[in-house]
């Protein structure tokens, strides 16, 4: 793997996060954010649509006009989004319940877009197909760690097993309502930019 | 032709509309039969559950419990008869679709808002009925579907009554949205537990259940009557005394179950 191929692949994880830096995909981050069983396939669903849709728009990039190419994008956007909700439905289907609408949403998902336009409009298929799977993982990040502190304080567990007994069942933890409305997400990626920007302080914008 | 050209335009648009309209209906033709599969069998898992059938997270050959032990018939909501085996009116019983019933005119009716206290707006006229066998083939336990609006969403959900027809064996919410944490702990196995043995109907026959605030005390002499709230869900919970209400009365599954009493104390 060359240097620019590693660079596309990890560059978003850290140095050009989607929802860090670029604060895009929040809609979705703050809906499935509750359990990290929920995020991590939501992770998985828009990794793979964003991978996929940059190869196969990078593959026609030199046929489609221009006048129409977002449509065009849209197009493929949303096909890929449909298979992944039908795969969903029929492999997975306890957890194509808890995310209902939110894998159709997927087509709306900024990330997903900007990547087809922005990168996979300009360059090769291999190339694009990295960009999309580095772009997912930046999302899952920020996913995840947003997942990881609501499932903790909000139910007391991680990935489903209890690891801090709620007072409900007797136990001594008070479980942090706020940590499982939509609001604390907002928090917990407010406090990840700020960290995340005080550490490396080329993502400041001036003021 | 020049790729800005309108002719290529068409031709691009098009290539792309059968491309993907191939790929689409191709995976929801090729996936039908499993995702129908799974909501089959979620449903079964929830008639199972709510009878006590399956533990939560216990794997169970579900299909096969659910053949011998239990029994779908179709009730006339309004008559309260029985009317699975009525050729004209369900030639084909198995395929009887009761969500879909609600939003067809022929098969439902519309619920005046003074007696819509559920918040259901449309009610069907035919609902399944789940008889819960135990292994001898002797009846246990009816299931019937209930649903009704808490504070975000519709609660769809199961209640089960043991033979008695007035005691809970079981309550369980299977489709709702309500606030993660609050509203949501419908759905938690400890509050749903406190539900079996409670009494739905009073000695008239009228329904008498409340999801009351705080917790019941079991001194009084309505406790049999009371279930605890859910701690700061009060929509919510008014939404599950409410729903059982409808449901119990007599626009719901009373007429039925006044008819079995019937023709119990006939015998």
């Amino acid at each position: 793997m060359n240097s620019r191929q590693k660079e596309v692949l990890t560059g978003p994880i850290l140095n050009n996060n989607p929802i860090a830096l670029q604060i895009l995909g929040i809609c979705s981050a703050l809906a499935v954010t509750t359990k990290m069983e929920t995020a991590l396939v939501m992770s998985i669903a828009v990794t793979l649509v964003t991978a996929c849709s940059n190869a196969a728009v990078a593959s026609i990039r030199l046929q489609i006009p221009s006048s129409i190419r977002i449509i065009v994008q849209m197009t493929i956007i949303a096909s890929l989004v449909i298979l992944v909700d039908q795969f969903l439905k029929a492999f997975a289907f306890g957890i194509s319940k808890q995310l209902s609408v939110f894998v159709g949403l997927i087509i709306t998902n900024c990330i997903v877009m900007g990547r087809a336009e922005g990168f996979a409009m300009k360059n090769e298929p291999g190339i694009s197909f990295l960009d999309g799977i580095g772009n997912g993982l930046g999302y899952s990040a920020i996913l995840m760690l947003v997942a990881f502190f609501r499932e903790l304080f909000g139910s007391g567990s991680l990935f489903g097993v209890q690891l801090l007994k709620l007072s409900r069942d007797g136990g001594w933890y008070e479980a942090n309502g706020l940590m499982l409305l939509p609001p604390s997400a907002f928090f917990i990626i407010g406090f990840a930019i700020w960290a995340l920007r005080s550490w490396k302080t080329d993502q400041l914008e001036e003021a | 032709m020049s790729r800005d050209s309108i002719g290529f335009t068409f031709l691009v648009s098009a290539a792309l509309c059968v491309a993907c309209s191939i790929l689409v209906s191709g995976a929801a033709v090729g996936l039908r039969g499993r995702q129908e599969l799974n909501k089959e069998n979620e449903r079964k898992k929830n008639i199972l559950s709510v009878a006590g059938l399956i533990k939560p997270g216990e794997s169970a050959d579900i299909r096969q419990i659910y053949e011998e032990r239990v029994k779908g018939i179709i009730v006339d909501l309004d008559s309260g008869k029985v009317v699975t085996d009525d050729k004209e009116l369900f030639p084909n019983p198995a395929e009887y679709d009761q969500k879909a019933a609600i939003d067809n005119p022929k098969l439902s009716i519309e619920i005046k808002s003074s007696e819509d206290i559920a918040g259901i707006g449309r009610r069907e006229n035919y609902s399944w009925v789940y008889l819960i066998n135990d292994e001898n083939g002797k009846l246990t336990q009816y299931v019937l579907p209930v649903r009704g609006k808490g504070l975000w969403s519709t609660m769809w959900g199961f209640i089960a009554l043991e033979t008695n027809l007035t005691t809970v064996a079981g309550l369980t919410f299977y489709e709702q949205g309500e606030t993660p944490g609050l509203g949501g702990e419908v759905d938690n196995p400890k509050w749903k537990a406190q539900w079996a043995g409670k009494e739905v109907y009073n000695k008239e026959f009228e329904p008498d259940i409340e999801v009351i605030k705080g917790s019941v005390n079991p001194e009084s002499s309505n406790a049999i009557h009371e279930v605890d709230g859910l701690s700061g869900a009060t929509i919510t919970s008014r939404g599950v005394t409410h729903l059982l209400d409808f449901w119990l009365g007599d626009l719901g599954f009373r007429p039925y179950l006044e008819d079995i009493r019937e023709k119990e104390e006939k015998q």
